[in-house]
């Protein structure tokens, strides 16, 4: 049954489950962390664990688990930098401030596959990926990547410093891991974190000087996505707009969206690789939706085409943007769910074609992530 | 012998009683106060030791000024104070 998600925001973490009302079905069942921070929260499919990251600001980042659906919680061991070498001063190249090897933020959570049952994966700011083989008992900073000279290039985009959002996990096989960093481009491991090649060539980032807009490096993905039906489908916002790729990340092509194809979350079908949705924002300039109204924009003909999706949601004076991680899909296709950041939630069980109001008045929205997902197939929950 | 108490706003999160602790200076004073409390550790010091950033150490009311390595002195009875900066919304 995909009937339940999770809601991340500013201050608090939400269940969200279809009741049995013919009108308004979808209602928050339950709240946990209110007031707090909640950066990243990841229903592992392989137990029905539930994490939860949070960022309390004085207190630092700290990482939650529950056994229980929710019902409890337990502060878990947190993804923690190593002591850093003496002498060892980087700095960030955009704003050339040190960066620290201090967790900033945890902003990607995501589980190994059937192959790699203990594995979990934390992306981070400052740009740390961790790694832990034992279902969060303990974690690794990934030392072939921080270590990478390239890493040492990446930049902060919306942030003082760069970050992994995007951890794709290639179904059916775990040791090839697909990362999206903002700012530093799309990073393939085929040896689970053994060493990575950067992939992103075909984006391009007109806002650079012109002899680095195809520079791999410096790419500014938002958001990765992966078909799981056809992981050689990938799917990437950008910030300057959309990119699709179909051999793996090997090579990425140029779409064209409507009504703007910039934006922050993306999702793609579970199995049909050209079937995508875009929030559009109307510019990078003016982060708002296009003419105040809040639009989905969906392709079925990978990118081709799209449809401007509008019924159910606000048309008029509406200022919500989709952050990144704010737009999912489940594994049956048809249903998404869909977060702003002025606290706005919506739900379609139709591809998109009419959206039902959830909640009106919610903290922004980080993440929506439906429960019982794996690799496009309901897991057993 | 030197003590140290926490803001009530940790508490929330994990419980920090006031610690009576033995140590010259703050590195060693919050080392005493942390090895039975080691979950605390990580609220107030981020992973290379220092304090947080939101965070303020105080002794005997002064705010201490190496944040980084927390060698500033504590006297004998010196009082040390965990408190949050205020900040955000």
């Amino acid at each position: 049954m995909t009937d339940r998600f999770l809601v991340a925001t500013r201050k608090g973490l939400f269940t969200v489950q279809r009741g049995e009302r013919r009108l308004s079905p979808w209602s928050i069942v339950a709240e946990a962390f209110l007031g707090d921070n909640v950066s990243m929260v990841l229903p592992d499919p392989r137990d029905g664990s539930v994490w939860a990251a949070l960022d309390h600001g004085h207190f630092g980042v700290k990482l939650h688990v529950s056994r229980d659906g929710g019902a409890t919680w337990a502060e878990a061991s947190a993804p923690a930098f190593p002591p850093k070498p003496e002498g060892k001063e980087e700095v960030e190249p955009a704003g050339q401030r040190p960066i620290p090897w201090t967790v900033l933020r945890i902003w990607s959570l995501e589980a190994g596959g059937d192959d790699d049952p203990d594995g979990l994966w934390c992306g981070t700011l400052p740009g740390g990926l961790f790694r832990s083989d034992d279902r969060g008992a303990s974690w690794r900073l990934v030392r072939s990547l921080w270590d990478h000279p390239k890493r040492k290039e990446w930049f902060g985009g919306g942030a003082e410093f760069p970050g992994i959002h995007s951890i794709l996990v290639e179904p059916g096989n775990s040791r090839r891991v697909t990362l999206g960093v903002s700012c530093g481009g799309v990073w393939v491991t085929e040896d689970q974190g053994g060493t990575w090649t950067c992939r992103a060539d075909g984006m391009r980032a007109e806002y650079m000087p012109p002899e680095r807009q195809f520079d791999p490096f410096i790419q500014d993905p938002h958001r990765v996505v992966q078909c799981p039906g056809d992981p050689k489908s990938l799917w990437a916002a950008h910030h300057n707009g959309v990119f699709r790729s179909t051999d793996g990340a090997r090579s990425w092509q140029e779409i064209t969206a409507q009504p703007s194809s910039f934006g922050f979350a993306v999702a793609v079908h579970p199995r049909r690789a050209d079937t995508a949705w875009l929030v559009p924002a109307e510019s990078d300039q003016r982060r708002i939706p296009f003419e105040g109204r809040v639009v989905v924009s969906r392709t079925r003909d990978g990118g081709k085409s799209f449809t401007v999706l509008s019924r159910g949601l606000p048309q008029r004076h509406a200022y919500d943007i989709a952050y990144r991680h704010a737009l999912d899909i489940d594994s049956t296709g048809d249903h998404l769910a869909l977060g702003s950041t002025t606290g706005n939630l919506w739900v379609t069980v139709d591809q998109g074609d009419t959206w039902q109001t959830v909640a009106e008045h919610l903290p922004p929205v980080y993440v929506v992530r439906w429960i019982g997902q794996r690799g496009g197939v309901a897991a057993g929950h | 012998m030197p003590i140290v108490s926490f803001t009530p706003n940790i508490q929330r999160h994990v419980s920090c009683p006031p610690t009576g602790v033995k140590g010259d200076t703050v590195r060693q004073a919050l080392d005493a106060a942390f090895r039975g409390n080691p979950r605390a550790r990580a609220y107030v010091l981020d992973e290379q030791g220092a304090v947080r950033p939101h965070m303020v150490v105080f002794v005997d009311g002064r705010q201490v000024r190496d944040r980084q390595n927390l060698s500033d002195p504590v006297p004998r009875d010196g009082e040390i104070y965990v408190a949050q900066a205020l900040s955000g919304g």
